[in-house]
């Protein structure tokens, strides 16, 4: 993690590398992510989830997001295609995220995926957000 | 109780309308719809009325008159026409009023709709990241489909070139000219699968349809669309939804597969017996999927079905014969009463050029959307 996390208890960086946070309720065990936060907490402990998991779905990006609320710090022509998909974590939770590759030919559902931190530009500067890429091999 | 029956329906086309509002569209519906019931304003009991993004429903009051009718607005995502109509249905069957109206308009502006995470409950990263995008979700809920039960691309061409048929023989239908599935593959793509000829764009229009109880409908000689029954149903655990940062792994039913279970329970009646079937078709993934969810076949039969033209308007179970969203586009408050419109119209053998060519006895109609649910609608020729 090189820049200043994107939100507060969205992810962290443990001995063994980057886990995303979820929620586990104290009423009846399941699991929620994003971490709730404030308030919405209170209900929820922590859980770190796995770094590695199955693509569950995909798409790709085409166009730029209308702003607000996309905060990307591109404009309708520095945009860049960008792949978004859900990747299930055993026994955990199925997550959404961007997805860390320039080769959308390739994506296929169930292969495997692994969480990194990625650079996000925002207009107010660089931070730092989550992304899961293709396991090489 | 007392049976409910439809008896007036009027519509403003679908489309983009210069110098008119939504509120202008809905009174035009109101107005076709007594009109087409042959009766006036001020024999109405009750109105229940909704819009997204063109107003309060209760505006169009000042414009039919202010008779003290009771108005009440309806605002439940894309859902809301179809909840309009469930709340007549409710308020007729009961026995408490004989002669009412559902009313639904609305006008978008142009493009993707730009949410507030806020507003949603979300995290504000969520939108900054570019992750909602309706667009988004509807893409990856049909590849996920796609990839477990073998659809294609070209069949989810076939879809959009179907509706574009329909929509160029029906009048209040937006997109008029048929397009063929090829430059529906070949058309700029939007969020892989999906191109941009396979997903419906906001727009504008309004729908109104009259409802009387089966006493007052007799007197009026109108009983020849009757309501069977009609279901509101939200999202349960494990279902898909759109702007959701996380899902179950344990996967449950679709708000779609409880509303429409439901409603064939309350009215008896199975898939089988459906002459004709008007389903959300967001986009063209939608309407594969939701032939299933509606309990029209099994997953992964569409392929088939939708090549042998089963779903087109000459064949066994025609789907969307107005052209669907796709060809008409999608007003939020007016979109599922467009539906019921499209039904009552095929029921009477009123749809004119896009009439289906088979007996239509019984008619289906299903309304999804945001924030995860849906509604069915069963009508029966009386």
């Amino acid at each position: 993690m090189t820049s200043k996390p994107i939100a507060p208890g969205l992810f962290e960086e443990g001995g063994n590398g980057p886990h995303l946070l979820a929620g586990r309720s104290k009423e009846d065990s399941r699991l929620v992510f994003p971490l709730p936060q404030g308030a919405a907490g209170e209900d929820f402990e922590p859980v770190p989830l796995s770094q590695k998991g199955r693509l569950w779905s995909f798409t790709v990006q085409r166009f730029r997001p209308k702003s607000p609320p996309y905060a990307g710090a591109d404009d309708e022509k520095s945009f860049k295609p960008y792949a978004v998909g859900y990747i299930e974590l055993a026994g955990e939770i199925i997550v959404e995220s961007r997805l860390q590759t320039e080769d959308f030919a390739a994506l296929k559902v169930g292969q495997e995926m692994e969480l990194v931190f990625e650079d996000f530009a925002r207009k107010d500067g660089v931070v730092t957000t989550y992304a899961f890429r293709p396991i090489a091999g | 109780m007392s049976d409910v029956y439809i008896v007036g329906a009027g519509i403003h086309p679908f489309g983009r309308h210069e110098g008119k509002s939504g509120l202008d569209q809905g009174v035009f519906a109101a107005r076709r719809a007594l009109s087409d019931a042959g009766v006036d304003w001020r024999e109405i009991q009750f109105a229940f009325g909704g819009s997204d993004a063109g107003g309060n429903a209760d505006a169009v009051l000042p414009r039919l008159g202010l008779t003290g009718v009771q108005f009440i607005n309806v605002a439940n995502g894309c859902a809301t026409g179809g909840s309009a109509l469930l709340s007549g249905y409710w308020a007729i069957k009961s026995g408490e009023f004989d002669l009412g109206i559902a009313i639904g308009f609305d006008k978008h502006p142009r493009g993707a709709f730009n949410p507030d995470p806020e507003e949603w409950g979300l995290p504000a990263w969520y939108g900054e990241t570019g992750l909602m995008l309706t667009t988004q979700f509807f893409a990856m809920k049909i590849r996920r489909y796609m990839s477990l039960y073998g659809i294609t691309a070209q069949t989810l061409a076939l879809v959009a070139e179907k509706a574009f048929d329909n929509g160029s023989r029906t009048d209040h239908a937006w997109r008029r000219e048929p397009v063929g599935a090829n430059v529906i593959l070949s058309s700029q793509m939007v969020s892989d699968p999906l191109t941009k000829f396979m997903f419906c764009a906001p727009a504008e229009g309004g729908v109104a349809l009259v409802l009387a109880s089966e006493k007052r409908a007799r007197q009026m000689g109108r009983t020849g669309v009757k309501m069977l029954g009609a279901t509101v149903r939200t999202r349960v655990n494990g279902s898909f939804e759109v702007f959701s940062p996380a899902l179950d792994i344990e996967r449950g039913p679709s708000p779609t597969e409880i509303a429409s279970t439901a409603a064939f329970e309350m009215t008896g009646i199975g898939p089988k017996d459906v002459d004709i079937a008007q389903l959300q078709d967001t986009e063209s993934g939608a309407e594969v999927m939701h032939m299933a969810e509606n309990g029209f076949c099994a997953d992964g039969e569409q392929e088939r079905l939708i090549r042998d033209g089963t779903t087109r308007a000459d064949g066994a179970l025609p789907v969307n014969t107005d052209g669907g969203c796709l060809a008409c586009g999608e007003p939020i408050g007016a979109s599922g009463l467009r539906q019921v419109y499209e039904n009552v119209m095929q029921l009477r053998g009123a749809a004119g050029a896009h009439q289906v060519p088979k007996d239509v006895r019984i008619a289906y109609s299903q309304v999804y959307g945001a924030p995860g649910l849906s509604a069915v609608c069963l009508l029966g020729r009386g």
